[in-house]
């Protein structure tokens, strides 16, 4: 290996990662600057790095054309719920695919798997017609239920809960532990790794999800941030640049902040998805 | 292990079962059915049979939304691929700096599809946007990559390589690692320079790890939307209406239930091609 990286030579590849880097951190540099620019500034000098006076215009513009404290919220809780009630339904349904012999088990994990393939852009437009049906559109429910299964975090939990010794189960029966107690008290803490990953790219997936809540609704009591901030390119006249990249910013930071926590975790769900 | 009671595997599937059944099975039989009528959500459906399908095919506009996908998606897991390869080529060894070149590239993966198209909107705007302000400089005179029809679905690609590189790398990246060492050595024992080493050996040992980046890739560009919602409209002259896009407008701007469900039928049949594809990628790499 060392003699790999005398061949190349150390100075071309670290110029090399340090324009990756570049290229990747520059987008994020280059709408933080904006958002604290001023419109007549933008236009006047495009290139121009820095803003001639930190002008925090564009947050306040934000904040009055949105209600921005309730888009947080109803981002916050709408992911929130899915990543809970994913995790909620995968312990027994896991552990009864994993641990439990029972008639039809090879069909109910094979009718499980299968809605793999139905990813949330086939299933819109009928789901759409059902809970307008129903009369449940522009309501949190219809945010979250229909993410209330993850057949891959299910699966997951399952593959780690056949690593499991079943001596385990059994001591804890002996103890005379129901199986409620068994799924949701001593499960829970011996796989902590797995259900962390889940919950957070869950989470992370949901907060950021666009698509879904657009097609779902259309009362700003349930609309969420990415929506929000989207539609800030759409109004008035011309686009306000720093005002959106404000928002941007807003919508941003806070995954980016969670991802530098919880690299780690989120790295482990991508590489468990590929198993 | 046996059950306690008979019935306990059930009722902890039943919650499970319960969501598959009314968001999963029932929505798609209702999909299948919604194709044979016209409904416009307001007026009673009105049963027409195929005539859903027959427009959609005979029009050319399933073909011309086809294709569309297509390039978009194949430039797009293409450029993200060699680019992903390529990074994790370059970030596979120990140091700080290469952790944090391997974190500032995936952080695109996590940020929204939203912040990620508003980001590029804004740097490629033909009048204020910094790149777009370079390449005048650089002598390329006004540059509209977003409003020209030639160039708009590529810039879409662009901007979709820039989001999901770092899934690739990150990919490629177990790949490398999971080579098994002693055959590496030997290459190099043997006096197989660099170049030599990764065109005879890692590549072709990275094979199966390339099938399933690049068919994962391309399902999940496949449903690529928000960035055609955000950046484009799919336009300039429908050059960027891709599958999910063109249903969505089916569905919300002309209030054509039954076309939308009759575009969702033939889409979701495209994926169940493309998960074959997986599958059959997947029995190489077994085989491999």
């Amino acid at each position: 290996m060392s003699r790999a990286k005398s061949a190349l030579g150390p100075l071309p590849l670290t110029a090399l990662l340090g324009l990756a880097a570049f290229l990747w951190l520059f987008p994020y540099a280059w709408m933080v600057l904006t958002s604290f620019k001023t419109l007549p500034e933008i236009v006047a000098a495009p290139t121009a790095p820095l803003p001639a006076s930190v002008s925090t215009e564009a947050y306040r513009a934000v904040w009055r054309s949105m209600p921005l404290g309730r888009y947080f919220w109803n981002t916050t809780v709408m992911a929130l719920a899915i990543a809970a009630l994913q995790l909620v339904l995968a312990l027994p349904a896991g552990y009864a695919l994993a641990k439990l012999r029972f008639r039809g088990r090879t069909t109910a994990f094979v009718l499980l798997i299968a809605t793999l393939l139905v990813p949330a852009q086939v299933r819109f437009v009928p789901v759409f017609t059902l809970l307008a049906d129903l009369g449940l559109t522009n309501t949190l429910a219809a945010l979250v239920l229909p993410f209330g299964v993850s057949a891959l975090g299910t699966f997951l939990v399952r593959q780690a809960l056949l690593t499991l010794p079943d001596s385990i189960l059994e001591a804890a029966r002996m103890d005379g532990a129901g199986e409620l107690r068994i799924v949701y008290g001593l499960l829970p803490p011996l796989l902590v790794p797995t259900l962390v990953a889940l919950f957070l790219f869950s989470f992370v997936y949901h907060w950021n999800d666009y698509f879904w809540p657009l097609v779902m609704t259309t009362d700003d009591a349930v609309r969420t941030l990415p929506l929000g901030i989207a539609l800030l390119r759409e109004q008035g006249t011309g686009v306000r640049w720093h005002i959106v990249m404000a928002g941007n910013v807003l919508l941003s930071v806070p995954a980016l902040v969670l991802f530098v926590v919880a690299q780690k975790h989120l790295l482990r769900a991508v590489a468990a998805s590929t198993s | 292990m046996r059950p306690r009671h008979r019935l306990d595997p059930y009722w902890m599937l039943a919650p499970t079962f319960g969501v598959l059944v009314l968001f999963f099975y029932y929505p798609l039989g209702r999909a299948f059915l919604h194709s044979l009528y016209e409904w416009d959500l307001l007026t009673p459906p009105r049963y027409v049979g195929l005539e859903n399908y027959r427009v959609l095919f005979t029009s050319g506009a399933l073909l011309a939304v086809f294709s569309t996908t297509l390039a978009v998606s194949v430039t797009a897991v293409l450029g993200s691929m060699a680019l992903g390869l390529g990074l994790a080529l370059a970030v596979n060894r120990p140091g700080a700096f290469a952790g944090f070149v391997r974190t500032s590239v995936f952080s695109a993966y996590v940020v929204s599809w939203v912040s990620v198209a508003l980001l590029w909107l804004w740097m490629l705007d033909a009048d204020a946007g910094v790149v777009s302000a370079l390449l005048r400089a650089a002598g390329f005179g006004r540059a509209r990559v977003l409003a020209d029809p030639s160039t708009a679905p590529y810039a879409l690609a662009f901007v979709i390589v820039w989001k999901i590189a770092g899934y690739s790398m990150v990919l490629f990246l177990a790949g490398l690692q999971s080579l098994p060492p002693s055959v590496l050595e030997a290459a190099a024992l043997d006096g197989a320079g660099k170049l030599a080493r990764f065109r005879h050996v890692v590549w072709p040992l990275l094979a199966p790890t390339t099938a399933f980046v690049g068919t994962t890739s391309l399902i999940l560009t496949f449903q690529a939307f928000d960035v055609v919602r955000i950046m484009t409209q799919g336009g300039p002259v429908r050059s960027t209406t891709v599958f999910v896009y063109s249903i969505y407008e089916q569905m919300f701007m002309w209030l054509r239930v039954g076309r939308a469900s009759a575009e969702v039928v033939v889409f979701f049949a495209v994926l169940l091609a493309l998960t074959a594809l997986q599958l059959w990628a997947y029995r190489r790499r077994e085989a491999v």
